[in-house]
């Protein structure tokens, strides 16, 4: 039995971030992931935002780790080497019951006194974003907000959480936790782990995690998000993220461009029961695309290269996050209904979770003196000058192999992502490493060659590798006379 | 980083490619490269191991390969520059030079500064994401050129109990090809009323093997989170709009998508190179050549064709034009502007450019299918030129050869309009 000081549920943004913390200290952690990757739920299939503080409320837990994360989050970015563009937002009113609106949100932000939030007039809006709809009559400007890579934060924490002897468990599913004699006792599908400390941070599926303890305190509602994602030829259309003035539940549909200069519309807000469901539906992509064209009355729909569907994981009563221990167990702590800003908040439920586990029986906080950040930056080729593309070329002839073509990514990055700490084993952990399989073929020509690499750096064979892990494999066999 | 000079470089080493590199190479075109991503020179024609190609080129049916072969064979005689595995980055004008950037892992990162450059990069497949169908994105859904490499050139087969949405050639072809390798073809499913394949195919590959062809049909929402378990398929409407009530499921564990060709023109975008948004691919006068003079295109990045044998046929044009550019660094003169009319898609060349060449071979397709239509060319309010065609489809490519003889009305009209026609 492996024993660990802490044992986190789930590799999420939120469980890596809290592992990464943890890392920092003298503690023995491990991290289980039921998915074949990091960030495969909730942390893969959202808006990549990195809020500002517009509408927030520092009552709530929800809004005081949101300020807490708006002081730590550019900064871990940096250090992890996480790609972070800071265009700013804005919130647009399109109607005069909007300003209204608007005009209320201001007021409040206004009285705490929030920094980087001004009010512009329609002219200041037509000047920074000349193809925004004409209807547009004011906005905020939030100068803090930024976009992100959800699934590579989540991979950098992760990664230099392994760097700095944290481990990670994929493919293993939690089905069964106990408290045993001042010990956690958790079963996986493979193993079984033995703890001081169990952090729920199972997303989507943190209240089954609860129920393994009979601990019913909370219930996690799935509201589904749909998205478009169009042509990187899009991306530089509008210039900061535009936001739809918020409802009680949702921020709304926003068009941004991504981090990877793709532009980005969605998503839409539906209360679903199934936890699993993270499929797109025609009403909803209606519902999107009219949203999308509210904000950008000429979105050019033969551009669009992907559309998907995310869950965020809410508690519906409170709307707030849940970060407590368990009633049932205090051995236990939930970390849960980490729905919007979750992934901005992060680093600062990472820090909060942290000083919650030091309060706990038989875990000491002593700083690891050899922690760093030791992760290292991901090169990108197509971002680089044609320059600095054959230096690369001439250190290294993989750089001059094109496996890519939409994304021109190169050998050596592929390479790269199967050999770093954290290595991706499946198509779509290629994809949201490297790139490679996200443009507008979608990997229809690069999908095979991607899989020779992954089967030559995983010694698979090239029937064994899958899409997402589990069943979704890509080949069923072989041709007649092979 | 290398800087070369040449003189025309040629970008594709498919079909396209190899025919416009041969015919430059003929009118003693001195430093031609040809550049090819692949590992090996021939395009797609390589999984293309059906016959039915060459048939109006050589007069006799080849296979895709030895299709290829031929080209292949015939470059290795001549002194032109082969560079496989080797990616273009970018082309840039400048000035009357041209500057292709590629690079593979042997020669680093080469700008060669050509004098012309023709442009045969083919085309891509739409795909699900494209078409925005609805549903979750599991393993298992392919378009059908991929399945047509895994099968025909690796030897993989990717499932076995199959639908095909798209009536494209190449969905009709690997609706065969599957059957033969032992999968179960359930059907192939076209949101049109009509098909958008070529007659022999329709017959050869489904009515031959009894596979079913739903006219008016797609698929609605795709269903499985790991491998596709199956699909919802729905009748639609005139407007292409599902009917509630006509939806069905049928479970699958592969989906093949055969939706549509897309030239891949990143490069010729990235070069500022006037685009058609109908085609897809660049603006170009007779002899192929686009709107930066000395850079031409040919085959499907410039129309998707639906034979091989005019690819060959419109690269020839294009290399033979190159030369002459290189040649007399030829500037385009006064020009004629080519408008679609009544029932027509588009028409290849776009416009007709000083010096004008004689006669012009134009390519075209029609909006809707006609069983009789005539064909007319109209200049200002004269009828220059008539002919009837039969059995017109969207799928099937429309050659026409036209002399003219009043150019100087022409230039002065600047315009020339195609039409069609129903004759009943």
């Amino acid at each position: 039995m492996e024993d660990y000081d802490v044992i986190i549920i789930g590799g999420g943004v939120v469980g890596a971030a809290i592992a990464h913390k943890l890392a920092e200290y003298e503690l023995n952690v491990v991290l289980l992931e039921k998915e074949s990757d990091l960030a495969s739920g909730t942390s893969k299939a959202n808006s990549g935002i990195f809020h500002a503080p517009y509408n927030v409320n520092p009552e709530t837990l929800k809004g005081k780790l949101h300020l807490r994360a708006m002081e730590i989050g550019p900064k871990l970015m940096n250090n992890l080497h996480v790609p972070f563009k800071q265009i700013g937002a804005l919130v647009v009113a399109y109607s005069s019951t909007e300003v209204a609106k608007l005009e209320n949100l201001y007021v409040q932000i206004q009285k705490l006194n929030l920094p980087a939030i001004s009010w512009l007039n329609q002219e200041q809006v037509m000047d920074l974003e000349p193809e925004i709809n004409n209807k547009a009559c004011a906005a905020l400007w939030a100068k803090q907000a930024g976009i992100i890579s959800p699934y590579e934060f989540t991979f950098a924490l992760g990664e230099n959480a392994i760097l700095n002897g944290v481990r990670i468990y994929l493919d293993s599913e939690v089905i069964g936790l106990r408290e045993q004699e001042s010990r956690m006792e958790v079963l996986t599908t493979e193993r079984i782990f033995q703890g001081k400390v169990v952090v729920n941070a199972a997303g989507l599926h943190s209240d089954k995690v609860g129920t393994l303890v009979g601990d019913y305190e909370f219930t996690i509602t799935p509201r589904r998000g749909e998205y478009y994602l169009f042509d990187r030829n899009c991306g530089n259309i509008i210039n900061h993220i535009l936001f739809s003035v918020p409802t009680e539940v949702s921020k709304g549909i926003l068009v941004t461009p991504t981090v990877d200069g793709n532009l980005l519309v969605g998503p839409n807000a539906e209360e679903i029961t199934s936890r699993e469901d993270r499929q797109t539906t025609r009403k909803g992509l209606e519902e999107v695309m009219l949203g999308g064209e509210r904000i950008i009355s000429n979105l050019q729909k033969g551009e669009v290269i992907n559309l998907f569907a995310g869950l965020r994981s809410v508690i519906k009563e409170t709307e707030d996050f849940f970060i407590r221990t368990s009633a049932n167990c205090k051995r236990l702590i939930h970390v849960a209904g980490i729905q919007s800003p979750g992934l901005t908040a992060a680093p600062a439920i990472g820090e909060y979770v942290v000083q919650l586990i030091g309060e706990m029986d038989g875990i000491i906080l002593r700083p690891k003196k050899s922690f760093g950040y030791y992760r290292k930056p991901v090169i990108r080729f197509s971002d680089l000058s044609r320059e600095e593309q054959a230096r690369l070329i001439d250190q290294d002839a993989r750089y001059g192999q094109i496996i890519c073509r939409c994304e021109q990514v190169t050998e050596a990055e592929v390479v790269d992502a199967l050999t770093r700490p954290l290595p991706a084993r499946t198509l779509g952990g290629i994809k949201r490493r490297v790139r490679a399989g996200m443009g507008r073929c979608q990997g229809g020509f690069c999908g095979s060659k991607i899989m020779d690499l992954i089967a030559k750096y995983s010694n698979l064979s090239k029937l064994e590798i899958t899409k997402e892990g589990g069943n979704s494999y890509i080949l069923s066999g072989v041709t007649k006379g092979q | 980083m290398q800087k070369r000079k040449v003189d025309l470089v040629v970008i594709g080493g498919g079909p396209a490619g190899l025919a416009a590199a041969l015919a430059a190479d003929e009118e003693k075109v001195q430093n031609i490269v040809l550049i090819e991503r692949d590992i090996e020179l021939g395009g797609i024609l390589h999984q293309c191991i059906h016959n039915g190609f060459g048939l109006h080129y050589f007069g006799e049916e080849l296979t895709g390969p030895e299709y290829a072969q031929r080209f292949i064979d015939w470059v290795a005689e001549t002194k032109i520059e082969i560079k496989t595995n080797t990616m273009v980055l970018e082309i840039a004008a400048k000035g009357q030079e041209k500057w292709v950037y590629a690079v593979n892992r042997t020669d680093g990162m080469v700008i060669y500064q050509t004098k012309a450059v023709v442009l045969a990069m083919g085309c891509r497949e739409r795909t699900r994401e494209a078409i925005r169908i609805p549903g979750s994105r599991p393993a298992g859904i392919f378009t059908a050129g991929t399945v047509q490499r895994y099968i025909n050139i690796e030897g993989y087969l990717p499932g076995k109990k199959v639908l095909i949405l798209g009536s494209g050639d190449i969905g009709l072809i690997m609706a065969r090809r599957m059957t033969l390798e032992g999968s179960q073809v359930l059907g192939v499913l076209e949101i049109m009323p009509y098909s958008n394949g070529l007659t022999r195919n329709i017959v050869q590959c489904l009515e031959d093997y009894q596979i079913p062809l739903l006219l008016s049909h797609t698929v609605v929402q795709i269903h499985g989170f790991e491998r596709i378990e199956g699909v919802t398929i729905a009748r639609v409407d005139a407007n292409l709009v599902p009917i509630p009530g006509t939806e069905r499921y049928q479970a699958v564990d592969t989906l093949l998508l055969s939706v549509g060709l897309i030239p891949e023109n990143e490069l010729t975008r990235m070069a500022e190179i006037g685009l058609d948004k109908v085609t897809g691919g660049a603006l170009v006068n007779q002899n192929r050549e686009t709107s930066i003079p000395g850079i031409f295109a040919c085959g499907n990045v410039l129309q998707v064709h639906d034979l091989v044998d005019y690819v060959t046929e419109e690269a020839n044009l294009a290399g033979r034009a190159a030369a002459r550019y290189i040649d007399s660094q030829r500037v385009q003169g006064e020009q004629i502007e080519i408008s679609p009319g009544n029932n027509v898609r588009y028409v290849i060349p776009q416009k007709i450019q000083e010096p004008i060449t004689d006669p012009i071979d134009f390519y075209f397709r029609v909006t809707e299918p006609m069983s009789v239509g005539e064909i007319q060319f109209w200049v200002g309010k004269e009828e220059i030129y008539r002919t009837k065609k039969k059995f017109l489809k969207p799928a099937e490519m429309i050659r026409i050869t036209v002399s003219f003889t009043n150019w100087e009305k022409m230039i002065q009209v600047g315009k020339l309009s195609v039409v069609i026609k129903e004759v009943s």
